[in-house]
């Protein structure tokens, strides 16, 4: 079909949504969250195994909307394997660019590190959608702090986000 | 006479406009209507001609002023062939006016001579399970003020009240029954006779939310034989910030206020306040002046396309979008299925696709429609659902927009599959 150009929905989101990446629940782990997400109704049960301070697995279920489900993926995608601060990092920067109500400035350097998680970028035009986006990301960032990675340079006690 | 929807169209300036590049279309009536030209010219020319405060200036304008909001009250009382003009409460919204009566009543606790209106433990208040929020919370907070119990009749798997239910939850203890005229997550229409003759039996006060009638079904308070009748202008194709109480005047009159301030008393004195009659208890401060006068345009507008000719003419459109949708495969009315007792409203899931989704993606191609659990959270509960799409038809909808939105749904089948 055709949509506009500024459409919301992205062939990688569709693709992640019909192939999560990372999907289901490891049996080692550390640490387990689950977030939802009133608007839509959408939850991720998410869980990390940590070790030297990299996230040595992550896996999650979940049910909701296309955007939180596909974001959820792509999440999993760039942070498993990687050192814990990079995930932090990566965070940081998918947060900015969801607030930033369709008004994001991404520099080339920044859509190589955000790779697919690029094509959520419409949706920060649509403030009812921001959470459905980040409820993944927001889940990673609490199960990494609730597996006791205590950070460098990202405040732990901030669970901004979560549950909400 | 049958309604000319192009002349209609013609009428609404904001459905000549576009969307994402394509002619909007507005399937979201029933979360609030667009405005006929003439609400708002009439609230243009209220402020640009006639602005004054009301009933305390003796000026011109203050005439004027007073006697256009006053005209809106007339013009209320016979859309809903009222017996006394003075049983017309203009309110903010549905929601003021379903809370002013919850909140009357806990005043009545200590108001002298409200005897009759005293509620309190071993008492029942009774509501729907398909209610608005705002026509439960009220409730839920007035029993939790006066110990009173909070009870609701159940939903069928059609979305229609357990009939039996009338007569096993609406009992002697019930002093309460609030219920929904046309639901606004199902678009089911209640058997209002039958829970009134109930209700009158044991002797209960009744109160009807009128918010999805108002619009689309001639209402006759009279005939309906409620106690009060709540609805609110942005869902009838007047301005916001302006909706309806009516309530009996033998009640009203003996109805402790509402909310204190300027026009609702009688005298006052610093060892004491007498109140005035109804309406005007119940109308503290300065009121909504133009957006009551808009809403006289717009049941002017209403009276002129005759109300007999839209409920016949959307009875049209939701026998039609019932028939379209049921060929869309994975489709599941939420909802009576049929057009029997029912308004142009429709709720719909689809297998696998979130209706956040589905309305985005409508959105994506002009038509706008609701999803979510259209502030009526335990229907979703109900039928084990998180969310429904909802379209919702009014007097400016056409069969061509119903195709529009099963294109566009099948669409989006598409996307996902
Ligand atoms: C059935 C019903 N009752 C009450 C309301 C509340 O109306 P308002 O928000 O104007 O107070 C609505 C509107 O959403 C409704 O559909």
């Amino acid at each position: 079909m055709t949509l506009p150009m500024e459409s919301m929905y992205q062939q990688i989101i569709l693709d992640h949504y019909k192939h999560p990446q990372h999907h289901g629940l490891p049996e080692d782990f550390d640490a387990e969250v689950h977030h939802v997400n009133p608007t839509c109704g959408d939850e991720v049960t998410l869980r990390v195994r940590i070790a030297d301070g990299q996230i040595a697995e992550l896996g999650w279920e979940g049910e909701g909307c296309s955007i939180s489900q596909a974001s959820t993926s792509v999440m999993s995608d760039l942070v498993a394997g990687k050192p814990i601060d990079d995930a932090m990092q990566l965070q940081e920067k998918f947060l900015g660019l969801m607030q930033s109500r369709g008004n994001s400035e991404l520099t080339e350097a920044d859509e190589d590190e955000l790779e697919d998680a690029v094509a959520f970028e419409g949706v920060s035009k649509y403030p009812a959608r921001v959470k459905c986006a980040l409820l993944g990301w927001m889940a990673m960032k609490s199960a990494v702090a609730e597996a006791g990675w205590s950070g460098t340079d990202v405040k732990q006690t901030e669970k901004s986000g979560s549950q909400s | 006479m049958t309604l000319d929807v192009e002349a209609v169209r013609k009428d609404f300036p904001i459905l000549s406009r576009e969307v994402h590049g394509v002619p909007l279309v507005y399937l979201d009536s029933a979360n609030t209507s667009q405005k006929p030209q003439v609400v708002l010219d009439t609230l243009t020319d209220f402020y640009a001609m006639h602005n004054a405060n009301v009933a305390r200036a003796v000026h011109t304008l203050g005439s004027e002023a007073t006697n256009a909001f006053e005209d809106a009250r007339d013009k209320v009382a016979a859309f809903i062939n009222a017996a006394n003009r003075d049983e017309v409460v203009f309110t903010k919204n549905s929601s003021e006016a379903l809370n002013l009566i919850a909140y009357s009543i806990s005043n009545a606790t200590t108001f002298p001579g409200a005897d009759q209106f005293r509620i309190g433990p071993g008492d029942e208040i009774v509501v729907t399970e398909m209610e608005h929020h705002s026509n439960i919370v009220p409730w839920q907070l007035l029993a939790q003020r006066t110990g009173a119990t909070f009870r609701w009749l159940p939903i069928d798997d059609d979305g229609r009240l357990v009939d039996s239910s009338i007569d096993e939850i609406i009992t002697e203890r019930t002093k309460i029954v609030a219920f929904v005229h046309q639901s606004n997550a199902l678009g089911t229409i209640n058997p209002v006779s039958r829970i009134v003759a109930r209700a009158k039996a044991v002797g209960a006060l009744t109160v009807l939310d009128a918010s999805q009638s108002a619009p689309h079904l001639p209402l006759d308070v009279q005939a309906l034989d409620v106690d009060f009748v709540a609805f609110t202008g942005h869902k009838m194709y007047g301005p916001t910030g302006v909706g309806v109480l009516w309530g009996r005047y033998d009640l009203l009159a003996a109805m402790p206020p509402f909310l204190g301030g300027g026009e609702m008393i009688e005298t006052v004195d610093m060892t004491g306040t007498t109140f005035a009659a109804p309406p005007h208890r119940f109308e503290a401060g300065t009121p909504m002046i133009a957006e009551a006068v808009g809403l006289g345009a717009a049941i002017d507008y209403l009276s002129a396309l005759g109300m007999e000719n839209v409920a016949a003419r959307e009875h049209e459109l939701v026998t039609y979008a019932l028939e379209q949708l049921a060929t869309i495969d994975g489709l599941t009315i939420i909802g009576p299925d049929v057009p029997v007792d029912r308004g142009a409203t429709v709720a719909f899931t689809l297998a696998g696709i979130h209706p956040h989704d589905i309305a985005q993606l409508l959105d994506e191609q002009g038509i706008a429609v609701r999803a979510g659990h259209h502030c009526a959270r335990p229907v979703c509960v109900r039928y084990g659902i998180s969310a429904t799409t909802r379209a919702s038809f009014g007097i400016y909808t056409t069969t061509e927009e119903i195709d529009a939105l099963v294109r566009g749904v099948t669409k989006v089948k598409e996307m996902f599959s």
